[in-house]
């Protein structure tokens, strides 16, 4: 530890609240988390700790007291999505990933898609000015189920709706490329 | 401070009163399987055997805590408490009595969480429930025991489906997903099972699956699969699991009371005949709740020794064919009642 950087770290410590400290602490879980779901060789444990990031994501949404979007979080991604992964991955009894990995051409590719993400993220964090439509203060009702439903039906409607109907066409995608082989 | 201590004592009484009203469970569940096969199940232990559930505990306690060497040991460690947490926090948002109003004029509501989303918060710790069952059948790493993993995640999936169906036609009479504010809605008009039978019905069988009770227990159907997940579970670990899935029989039963059969109100006819205000009405409205939920863990019992286990293909056929649709029949009937007004 550099005794410099000490009271800078105090002071930076001072001014931070006690929900951004707890914001912080889900980050950090939620980053470590999905690392592991990436870096680990077992799939199964991949896929837990997956439920371990999208558990302190709702943490996150719960701190900004958006509890709808939290309590939807655990239900539909950590409660069935994540679930129907780990099902498959038990199914086909994916064990350890063998060590070597892929070639130099598919890791070329993943640097290169890697790059452009993060090159994406950081132009989308860079535009985004924190607080600035309302002063961060909360409107009456804000995060409750009929405010974001209300928003969902009249502001976001046709997105919503085009969403939907990509979903129901994937899926029914999705059973056909299965369906193929057992009709002949 | 007076709002924190009312918090903690709630939540430790809940703490408390469910893993007792389990042990009670275990003891109805042995006689009552006696009475309905004309035996006479657990008898010695203290007067009826009610005391056969200390004896229970107390083996629990002792036996030997085998873990096989061949387990992935942190997950097979987490499994118990994975499961135990989950049916532990679903609890917590059901309303099990009206407003108590202590001598400092303190009000206090008989709920441990009372917010905006409180039904889907239901759904959700539940639905994380399913990974204390996953996590024990694929840590074990023993066939029967992953069997009964996979099983029970594709039996949780299918029936959460038309469990979540069920409740949000409740949403659509009540105008809500807060519990208070549902059974509220019911004690202004009349219990929703008078409205909406079939959803009642949807929510009781998929509340039968989500909680593996026979007839749906196949992630541990004993002839095919040993103890399906918890096969390689022994002492106190295997006693968690247990637990939990009684804990979540009751959460269930709790679920089904508050959304269709007017949760812990009491009639207005009764109460005004009685004279129960304050307190008094409170009070009654807690024992108006238990003797509801207590029927549904005796209707638990009696299905269990009565109906044969379904076959596993059956199960699902049931789940996406039959609960599926009668579940969205019955958002459109909700949606049709509202626009009528009859609600």
């Amino acid at each position: 530890m550099d005794a410099l950087l000490t009271p800078a770290c105090c002071v930076a410590l001072a001014a931070i609240t006690a929900v951004e400290a707890k914001l912080y602490i889900a980050g950090i879980v939620a980053l470590v988390s999905g690392l592991v779901v990436v870096m680990h060789r077992n799939s199964v444990i991949g896929a837990l700790f997956l439920v371990l990031n999208l558990l302190s994501v709702a943490v996150m949404f719960a701190l900004l007291d958006a509890y709808f979007m939290a309590v939807l979080q655990v239900l539909i991604y950590a409660g069935a999505i994540v679930v129907l992964i780990i099902f498959v991955l038990m199914l086909l009894n994916v064990g350890r990933e063998p060590r070597g990995g892929p070639g130099l051409g598919v890791r070329l590719m993943a640097l290169l898609l890697g790059l452009a993400m993060v090159f994406a993220l950081v132009r989308a964090v860079r535009s985004f000015t924190p607080g600035s439509e309302d002063g961060g203060v909360l409107t009456e009702g804000y995060g409750t189920v009929s405010q974001l439903g209300e928003a969902l039906f009249n502001q976001y409607f046709y997105p919503f709706e085009v969403v939907s109907l990509a979903l129901v066409a994937a899926m029914a995608g999705a059973v056909l490329l299965a369906k193929r082989y057992l009709e002949d | 401070m007076g709002v924190v201590i009312a918090a903690l004592t709630k939540v430790l009484l809940v703490a408390l009163v469910l893993p007792l009203a389990v042990s009670i469970m275990t003891w109805v569940e042995r006689r009552g399987s006696g009475i309905i096969q004309m035996r006479l199940g657990p008898n010695r232990v203290g007067p009826f055997g009610v005391l056969q559930p200390v004896a229970d505990g107390i083996q629990f306690f002792f036996k030997e805590d085998i873990v096989s060497p061949f387990v992935h040991k942190p997950t097979y460690l987490m499994a118990p408490a994975v499961a135990m947490m989950a049916a532990f926090i679903a609890f917590a948002v059901i309303p099990f009595g009206g407003t108590l109003t202590l001598t400092s004029g303190q009000q206090v509501k008989l709920v441990i969480a009372d917010f905006d989303a409180g039904v889907l918060f239901l759904l959700a710790a539940s639905s994380v429930g399913v990974y204390g069952v996953i996590m024990a059948g694929w840590s074990s790493n023993n066939k029967y025991a992953q069997l009964g993993g996979l099983r029970s995640s594709s039996q949780m999936i299918s029936y959460e489906l038309s469990f979540g169906l069920a409740v949000i036609a409740v949403a659509v009479l009540a105008g809500s997903l807060r519990p208070i504010a549902i059974v509220e809605a019911q004690a202004a008009s009349w219990w929703y099972v008078v409205y909406m039978p079939v959803g009642a019905l949807v929510l009781l069988i998929s509340g039968f699956a989500e909680t593996n009770r026979l007839p749906f227990d196949l992630p541990e159907a004993e002839s095919e699969l040993v103890a399906g997940y918890h096969t390689e579970y022994s002492s106190m670990k295997f006693a968690l699991f247990f637990m939990a899935e009684y804990i979540n029989m009751i959460t269930s039963a709790a679920l089904l009371v508050t959304l269709y059969l007017g949760g812990y109100s009491v009639p207005a006819f009764v109460s005004s005949s009685l004279g129960l205000e304050g307190n008094w009405l409170t009070f009654a409205q807690l024992i108006v709740f238990v003797l509801k939920v207590s029927f549904f863990m005796w209707l638990f019992v009696w299905v269990r020794w009565t109906l044969p286990r379904f076959r596993f293909d059956q199960l699902l056929q049931i789940g996406w064919k039959a609960l599926i649709p009668l579940g969205f029949l019955n958002v459109i009937w909700a949606a049709v009642l509202v626009w009528l007004g009859w609600v």
